[in-house]
C-alpha cells in the first residue's frame, strides 16, 4: 500500500485516496471542433508508460483535494507531489524500455 | 506409559504442570512450552497424517514452519480451523486434534490404494485424465475433493472476535533469532522505535535447540533473556512473538499476524481480548533476520513417519526436551547434521550410524562425532527406507564419485528415527516479495540476498547467508545501527560498539558440503520406490523428470504442472531441491533455472483477521432516515439503497408484498400517499458561478431557471452515458439545491469537486453536502394539497404556487422548503423540514391525513407509479451504457452550449439506429408480469432448448403489476425500439414458457401530465 504525501495533509495511506488516471490532460475548449479519432484519444486513450508517469490522486477521505503525483509504474517510487494547475517539477528521465 | 519419549531434564517446558490432549480421538499428556508436535512425539507418536495424493503415511517433519506433513483440524466446531501446522500449534490443556487427509481413519485409510497405483497417477494427472468431456468436470471434482480432504470447514459462524491495528515504527525486525535480538538491541539502544516480530513463542530462534554456546560470556539462552529484559524495559520498543509477518507490501507496508489468545484453552481465553490480531505496520526501515530453513536429502522413500529434518531432531531434543526416536540413522552432506547426530547420542538414542556423502567428513561437530565414536559411514548414501506407519530401517550403499551411482544392493541398517540434512536455505521470502534480489552462492548452495528491493531494507544472519553465529551477531549489530541512524537518530559515541563475542562448537557455518539434490539407489528413479521432493504434494523426482520430458522447461511451469512447491507450505523444503534436479536434468547451472516467484503469505492466514471487528452489523455503515422509528413501529419492510435503509412497504397485518403495494398504488392515485424521500442526495451549490456551473455538468440548460423554480436535470459522463439525473432548484440568486439518486450523493458531489478542482478551478461555486441536514417528507395524490393546506399559512392554490416551484415557509411552525415537483405523476410536495423535525412532522400529517386515508408508502410502489409515468430509474433503465438518446430524452440536451458528454453523443456509435431504446411493454395476458431482465426476441424460440442462437434484441428492465391500468405493464430497452411500436416480441423464460408481449410507448398513465399540474 503507497504512501501518499498530500500537499495539504501530509502523507497518508493510500486507502484514502482515490486514483484519476493520468495528468495533463486538458479537457478540449472546443469539443465539437474536434474529430471522432482526436475525441476518443481525448477521451480514452491513456498513456500507460513503464516509467515515471505523471498522475492525479485525490485524497477522498481527507481533505478531498485534487492534486498532480509523479510516479514510477515499476517501482511504485512516488518522485514528486505537487498542486493542481502547477507544472511538473524537472525529473530524472527513467525509461525501462 | 505417559510421554515415554520425555527426557528427564533440560528443555524449555514446565514439567510441573501436565496437559492433557488428545488427538484423533486418542488421550495424551504434555507440558507448557510443547508445541502439539513435540507432545505428540513426547507420546512417541510420529505417523499423525496421509499424504495428499497417495495418502502414503507421514510424520511429524520439522519443527517450525515449513512444516510440509503434519497438518491437522484443531478445535471442535465451530471453533474448529484445518490445516494448521502441529509444529506451530501451542499445547493447552484439553487441545483437541484430527488429522487430515484420511478416511475413515488415520491407520485404516481407504485412499491408501492409491499410493498402490501410483503409476496411474503421475504428474499431471488431473489435467490429463479428467479434462473430457467437460461436461463432467464438476462430477470429478467432486469425487476429487472427497477423496482429497483438505480439511473441514467449521458448520457455523466463527465465534471469536479478531482485530486489526495500524502502526508505525522507524524500524521493524523480522525474527527473534541472535542477529535480529542485536539488530533491535542496536537500534533501541538509539532510542529508536522497534517492533520486533517472532513467529514462535519464544525469542532466541535456533540458539533455542542448539547446545555449548556462549555470548558475551553468557550461556546462549542466559543471553536471550538479558536481550529480551532490555527490550522490554525499553518504552520505544514493541516485542511480539506468536507474530508472523506473512507480506511485505509497497512503500514499507508490512502485515503481521499476531496470535493473542491460541495458545490458551477455549474457556480460558479473555474474551475481550481478540483471537488473533492483524498489524498493518508502516515502517520506517526494516531488518530481516528471518534465519534459515533446513533442506532434506532427496532419497528413496524419504517419505515414512520417523524421518525428519536432522535440524528439527535438534531442536526436539533440545528444546522440548523429547526423544524422537531409540535407533537413529543420521544421514547428511555438511557438518551441521553432526549436530543432531551429537544430540541423540547424548540422549541416549543408539546412533545406528552416520551417512556422509561426503568422502572425507570434516569439520567442527563432525570432529566431535569422530571423538565421540559414532560409526561414520563416509561416502555413503542411504538408498531405500523400510517401515510401513513407522520408519523401521533402511538400506546404506558406497556412492561412486560422480554421485550418480551406488555400489551394490546396500546394507541394511535397523533404526526407528532417520534425519537428515542437505544444508540450508536462507529465508528470503520476505526479502524476495520486496523485489529483492537473489543471487547464488556456490560454495554454501543457496540463494542469497543481493541488492535489497529498497534502501531501507536489510537483511541479515543466516537469512543474509551468514550461517556462522558471529557475522550472524555482527551483521545484526550494523543493520540495527544503520537503521536506527538512517531513521534520524543520533548513535552515540564515536566508536563502534563491539558486536557480541560467540563461543561454542555449534557456532560455525555447516560447511564443508557435497550437495547432491538426487541421492540415487540401486533402481532407476521412479522403480520400487519414490523420491519425495515436495512431501506435502506428494511430488517425487520423477514426477519433476517426466515434466521436463514432456516439455515444461521453465521452472514456473514445471512448478504448476507437477504442484510442485505449491500447497500451504509454499515448498518451504522442498523447492531448491526441485531447482537443483531440474537444472541437473537440463544440463544447466542452478542459478539459470532461477527460483519461482516468492509471494506472499509467507504461512496461511486465518480470514478472520482480514475481516477483523468488520462483520455483521459492523459490516458497512446502515443509514437510516430521521423518521426510522416511527418505519420500524408500523411494520416497515426495509429495502437497501446504498447503505440506506429505506421503507419498499408498509403491509397490514395479513397482506403479502403484492397486496401492501396494490392498496399503496391505489391510494396515492385515489387520495394522498406519504413517502420518505429523506435518503435522496442534496448536495447545496452556492456562489456567483453555480448557474455556470450546472450549465456544464447537466445536458439541459440552466442560466435562464428564475429563482424559486426547479429543473429537472440529466447528468451524463463525459463518454455520453447518463449518470445521473434529478431536480435542481433555484433558492436564491447565486444558490441552488441540487438533488441526486440515493446511491450516487456520493458520487455525484466528487464528479462535481473534480471537475471544479481539475478543469474549472476559477469558477467560483461552494458545493456543500446536506443529505442528512432535512428530512423530506413527499405528500403524493389528489388531496395532497387540502392536506398541506392545513398546516401552513402558503397559498396553495395552482396559481400561487405552481408546478415546478420552490417556496419556503412554515409548517408546523418549523421553517420549511417546499418543492412542488412529482415523480409519482399525482399532486405532490416534497416537504424538506430540518432532521431532527422530520419524525414529528410526519407523525402529525398521518394523523391529520387520516380523513384523507392517508397511506405511507414504501419504494416499491414509488416504483410503479413512476414507471406508469415513463419516468426513468437511473441504474435500473440505464446501466453506464444508456444514452440520453436512447431513454428518448434528446429534448433534454441542449443545442447551443456545451456539457460534459455532448461530444460524445455526436460519435457515429450513439447515432446507430439500431440502438437499444426505451420503450412500453404490455403483455398479451394482462396478468402475466415479465420478470426483469427478462430478454426479448423476435420470435418464438423452439422450447425448452432452441436449435440454434436466437436473436436477442433487448431485455425488460423493470416490471410491475399496475392496479391504475389493471393490468402488468413494463419497461424495456430494445433495439430500434420506437420503430416497434405495435409490434409483438416474445420473453422466453427459464420456466420454459415464453410470454408474448407488444411494444408500447413507455407512457401509461396521463400522458398529459394534468395530474400533477392540478
Amino acid at each position: 500500500m503507497l504512501l501518499i504525501d498530500c500537499p495539504y495533509c501530509g502523507p497518508r495511506a493510500e486507502v484514502e485516496f482515490s486514483y484519476g488516471n493520468e495528468a495533463h490532460i486538458a479537457r478540449p475548449l472546443q469539443p465539437e471542433t474536434l474529430n471522432d479519432e482526436d475525441w476518443a484519444d481525448y477521451l480514452f486513450m491513456k498513456t500507460n508508460r513503464k516509467g515515471v508517469l505523471l498522475e492525479r490522486w485525490v485524497h477522498s477521505h481527507g481533505c478531498r483535494r485534487w492534486f498532480n503525483v509523479a510516479r514510477d509504474t515499476l517501482t511504485y517510487e512516488i518522485l514528486a507531489v505537487y498542486p493542481m494547475g502547477a507544472k511538473p517539477p524537472k525529473l530524472p528521465e527513467r525509461s525501462y524500455l | 506409559m505417559a510421554q515415554r519419549f520425555r527426557l528427564s531434564e533440560g528443555g524449555l517446558i514446565d514439567r510441573s504442570k501436565i496437559l492433557p490432549f488428545t488427538f484423533e480421538g486418542r488421550s495424551y499428556e504434555g507440558h507448557p512450552g510443547d508445541s502439539l508436535a513435540s507432545a505428540l512425539l513426547a507420546n512417541g507418536v510420529h505417523f499423525v497424517a496421509r499424504s495428499f495424493k497417495y495418502h502414503r503415511p507421514r510424520g511429524i517433519f520439522a519443527a517450525g514452519a515449513e512444516e510440509p506433513n503434519a497438518l491437522v483440524q484443531l478445535g471442535e466446531d465451530p471453533r474448529t480451523e484445518p490445516n494448521l501446522r502441529a509444529t506451530q500449534i501451542d499445547l493447552y490443556r484439553d487441545l483437541v486434534a484430527t488429522p487430515q487427509h484420511c478416511w475413515p481413519s488415520l491407520d485404516f485409510d481407504v485412499g491408501g490404494v492409491n499410493d498402490r497405483l501410483a503409476r496411474f497417477f503421475p504428474a499431471g494427472f488431473y489435467y490429463k485424465t479428467f479434462m473430457w468431456p467437460a461436461s463432467m468436470w464438476m462430477k470429478y471434482e467432486a469425487v476429487i475433493r472427497q477423496a482429497a480432504g483438505l480439511g473441514k470447514a467449521p458448520s457455523g459462524p466463527d465465534p471469536d472476535n479478531y482485530d486489526k491495528t495500524f502502526a508505525h515504527t522507524d524500524l521493524l525486525v523480522v525474527g527473534g533469532g541472535p542477529a535480529g535480538l542485536t539488530a533491535a538491541l542496536a537500534a533501541a539502544r538509539a532510542g529508536a522505535r522497534v517492533v520486533l516480530a517472532e513467529q514462535e513463542p519464544l525469542l532466541g530462534g535456533w540458539l533455542l535447540g542448539a547446545a555449548g554456546i556462549e555470548i558475551d560470556g553468557l550461556p546462549a539462552l542466559d543471553w536471550i533473556a538479558a536481550a529480551e529484559a532490555e527490550l522490554r524495559s525499553c518504552p520505544e520498543v514493541t516485542l511480539l512473538t506468536r507474530t508472523q509477518c506473512f507480506g511485505v507490501y509497497d512503500h514499507n507496508f508490512f502485515a503481521l499476524n499476531q496470535r493473542v489468545t491460541d495458545h490458551e484453552p477455549p474457556d480460558e481465553r479473555d474474551p475481550r481480548l481478540p483471537r488473533q490480531r492483524l498489524w498493518k505496520l508502516r515502517a520506517k526501515q526494516v531488518v530481516f533476520a528471518t534465519g534459515a530453513i533446513e533442506r532434506p536429502l532427496v532419497f528413496r522413500d524419504n517419505d515414512r513417519p520417523g524421518i525428519m529434518l536432522a535440524g528439527a531432531a535438534q531442536t526436539y531434543l533440545r528444546r522440548y526436551a523429547v526423544k524422537p526416536g531409540e535407533k537413529a540413522v543420521v544421514f547428511t552432506n555438511n557438518d551441521s547434521g553432526y549436530g543432531a547426530a551429537l544430540a541423540l547420542h547424548e540422549a541416549g538414542t543408539k546412533i545406528a550410524g552416520v551417512i556422509d556423502l561426503r568422502e572425507t567428513p570434516e569439520g567442527h561437530l563432525t570432529a566431535q562425532a569422530q571423538a565421540a565414536g559414532l560409526d561414520i559411514f563416509a561416502g555413503h548414501a542411504v538408498i531405500a527406507t523400510e517401515g510401513g506407519k513407522r520408519v523401521s530401517g533402511c538400506r546404506i550403499a558406497p556412492l561412486d564419485e560422480s554421485g550418480k551411482r551406488v555400489f551394490g544392493g546396500g546394507t541394511p541398517l535397523d533404526c526407528d528415527l532417520l534425519v537428515s540434512s542437505g544444508g540450508w536455505s536462507p529465508t528470503v521470502h520476505l526479502f524476495a516479495q520486496a523485489k529483492g534480489q537473489l543471487v547464488w552462492d556456490e560454495a554454501q548452495a543457496c540463494f542469497v540476498p543481493g541488492e535489497a528491493g529498497r534502501a531501507d531494507q536489510r537483511i541479515v544472519g543466516a537469512a543474509n547467508g551468514a550461517f556462522d553465529l558471529r557475522t550472524a551477531l555482527a551483521q545484526g549489530q550494523t543493520a540495527g545501527l544503520e537503521a536506527a541512524r538512517d531513521a534520524g537518530f543520533k548513535v552515540k559515541g564515536r566508536k563502534k560498539p563491539k558486536a557480541a563475542a560467540a563461543t561454542g562448537d555449534e557456532t560455525f557455518d555447516f560447511l564443508p558440503a557435497r550437495f547432491l539434490y538426487l541421492v540415487p539407489s540401486d533402481r532407476p528413479l521412479g522403480q520400487g520406490g519414490k523420491h519425495f521432493v515436495d512431501l506435502q504434494n506428494d511430488v517425487a523426482a520423477s514426477d519433476l523428470h517426466l515434466a521436463l520430458r514432456e516439455g515444461y522447461g521453465s521452472i514456473e511451469h514445471v512448478k504448476r504442472y507437477t504442484t510442485t512447491g505449491m500447497g500451504t507450505d509454499q515448498g518451504k523444503t522442498g523447492n531448491l531441491n526441485a531447482i537443483g534436479i531440474v537444472a541437473e536434468q537440463l544440463g544447466r547451472p542452478l542459478p539459470e533455472v532461477g527460483v519461482t516467484t516468492f509471494r506472499l503469505p509467507y504461512t496461511p492466514v486465518t480470514f478472520g483477521i482480514f475481516a477483523g471487528r468488520d462483520v455483521d452489523d459492523l459490516l458497512d455503515p446502515v443509514r437510516t432516515t430521521p423518521m426510522q422509528a416511527w418505519h420500524k413501529a408500523n411494520r416497515a419492510v426495509f429495502e437497501d439503497v446504498g447503505q440506506w435503509k429505506r421503507p419498499w412497504y408498509f403491509p397490514n397485518p395479513g397482506e403479502d408484498m403484492q397486496a401492501a403495494v396494490q392498496r399503496e398504488c391505489k391510494a396515492v392515485r385515489s387520495s394522498l400517499g406519504l413517502l420518505d424521500a429523506s435518503t435522496l442526495g442534496k448536495i447545496d451549490i452556492q456562489g456567483p458561478d453555480a448557474a455556470t456551473l450546472l450549465n456544464r455538468v447537466y445536458s439541459n440548460a440552466w442560466s435562464k431557471l428564475a429563482v424559486g423554480r426547479c429543473r429537472y436535470g440529466l447528468m451524463l459522463s463525459e463518454d455520453g452515458m447518463v449518470m445521473d439525473d434529478g431536480v435542481t432548484a433555484r433558492l436564491g440568486e447565486g444558490h441552488y439545491l441540487m438533488s441526486t439518486t440515493t446511491g450516487n450523493a456520493a458520487a455525484v458531489l466528487a464528479h462535481l469537486e473534480e471537475w471544479l478542482q481539475t478543469e474549472w478551478p476559477e469558477l467560483k461555486v461552494y458545493l456543500t453536502s446536506v443529505t442528512e441536514q432535512w428530512a423530506t417528507l413527499q405528500l403524493a395524490g389528489p388531496n395532497a394539497r387540502k392536506l398541506l393546506s392545513r398546516f401552513t399559512d402558503l397559498d396553495l392554490s395552482p396559481e400561487a404556487f405552481g408546478f415546478m416551484e420552490v417556496k419556503s415557509a412554515e409548517v408546523m411552525g418549523v421553517s420549511a422548503r417546499i418543492f412542488r415537483i412529482s415523480f409519482t405523476g399525482e399532486l405532490s410536495y416534497e416537504i424538506n423540514v430540518p432532521a431532527s423535525y422530520g419524525q414529528a412532522v410526519w407523525e402529525a400529517f398521518m394523523r391529520e391525513g387520516e380523513t384523507f386515508g392517508i397511506t405511507p408508502f414504501g419504494t416499491e410502489t414509488m416504483h410503479v407509479l413512476r414507471a406508469e409515468k415513463g419516468f426513468i430509474i437511473v441504474g435500473q433503465e440505464t446501466d453506464g451504457s444508456v444514452t440520453p438518446l436512447d431513454l428518448g430524452l434528446e429534448g433534454l440536451c441542449s443545442k447551443t452550449k456545451d456539457f460534459i458528454g455532448k461530444r460524445s453523443l455526436a460519435r457515429p456509435d450513439m447515432l446507430r439506429s439500431d440502438r437499444k431504446q426505451l420503450v412500453g411493454l404490455e403483455t398479451d395476458d394482462p396478468s402475466e408480469v415479465l420478470p426483469e431482465g427478462a430478454q426479448l426476441t423476435e420470435t418464438v424460440p423452439k422450447t425448452p432448448r432452441p436449435s440454434a442462437p436466437v436473436r436477442m434484441v433487448g431485455h425488460v428492465t423493470s416490471s410491475y403489476r399496475s392496479p391504475t391500468l389493471g393490468r402488468s405493464l413494463a419497461l424495456a430497452l430494445v433495439k430500434s425500439g420506437r420503430d416497434r411500436l405495435g409490434q409483438r416480441l416474445y420473453a422466453p423464460l427459464a420456466d420454459g414458457r415464453t410470454l408474448a408481449c407488444k411494444v408500447v410507448s413507455p407512457l401509461f398513465y396521463d400522458p398529459e401530465g394534468e395530474k400533477m399540474r392540478a
